[in-house]
């Protein structure tokens, strides 16, 4: 006991990391087995980013549609990019960090274009932000924002 | 008002040209969500707090580009473009740009 008190900051940092490993990993697998199921529903709404055109008379509507969404790393995950940091390479728990923000905010633009109705997506952008405390210190990510909007065509039937 | 990211309104034909329009705010985080933000970066995942931070503003950016098309007397915004930048510690901004028109 005595011990652990002695080393009371490095059992905290244990703690954390423990935690950001199993509770991270969980919840990103956990986001990536939704992110398939969804991918999977909303297949035949085609996302393009070419502009296209469409003869007039087929077009009913067309209006502005966008998803967002903001992903933080867990704590394991930042320790280990610091340690790749040092060496140099793929940072591989960042990759899949901007990988499901993507995903995700495609995944929320599409969603809400289906409720509108619409065939086809055109000109999809996509953007990404980092916000947050971390926004300001150059060298850590934190968290991602990834955004993307296009323009949702409802087509005559 | 019509809003589209491509250079048209797909089905419709363009008039006028009224030039650029935009929209902007720089919007900081409340306490409580920047802590449950700080808590959440432990374990990783979905900030729902930030997420609905960064759609409220967007849609104020949107709606003042709006409001500044309206008096222009156009009726819609095409080729929108969103950007993000923080200016601040812990404020973002987001702002809306796009060219307002008069379709028929």
């Amino acid at each position: 006991m005595g011990i652990l008190l002695q080393n009371f900051d490095l059992v905290i940092f244990l703690v954390l990391a423990v935690l950001g490993y199993t509770a991270g990993s969980w919840a990103e697998k956990k986001h990536y087995r939704s992110i398939n199921q969804r991918e999977k529903e909303l297949i035949k709404l085609v996302v393009v980013t070419a502009e296209g055109s469409f003869p007039p008379e087929r077009i009913a509507d067309a209006a502005l549609v966008s998803g967002s969404v903001v992903v933080s790393i867990d704590y394991f995950k930042r320790l280990l990019a610091i340690l790749r940091n040092i060496f140099g390479g793929r940072i591989k728990s960042y990759e899949s960090l901007v990988d499901r923000a993507r995903r995700e905010a495609i995944l929320r633009m599409k969603e809400s274009a289906k409720k509108r109705g619409a065939s086809i997506i055109i000109n999809m952008r996509l953007e990404t932000a980092t916000i947050g405390r971390s926004a300001n210190k150059k060298k850590s990510v934190g968290s991602v924002e990834a955004i993307a909007y296009g323009t949702a065509i409802v087509m005559n039937k | 008002m019509i809003m589209t990211n491509v250079n048209t309104v797909p089905g419709k034909k363009i008039v006028e040209h009224f030039g650029i329009v935009q929209g902007s705010t720089v919007r900081a985080k409340h306490f409580g969500r920047d802590f449950m933000a700080g808590l959440k970066n432990l374990v990783g995942g979905e900030l729902k707090g930030y997420t609905e931070l960064l759609q409220d503003s967007r849609q104020e950016a949107m709606q003042r580009m709006e409001d500044q098309a309206q008096q222009m007397g156009a009726n819609a915004v095409v080729n929108i473009r969103f950007a993000t930048s923080s200016v601040a510690q812990g404020a973002a901004e987001l702002f809306a740009y796009g060219t307002a028109v008069r379709v028929e």
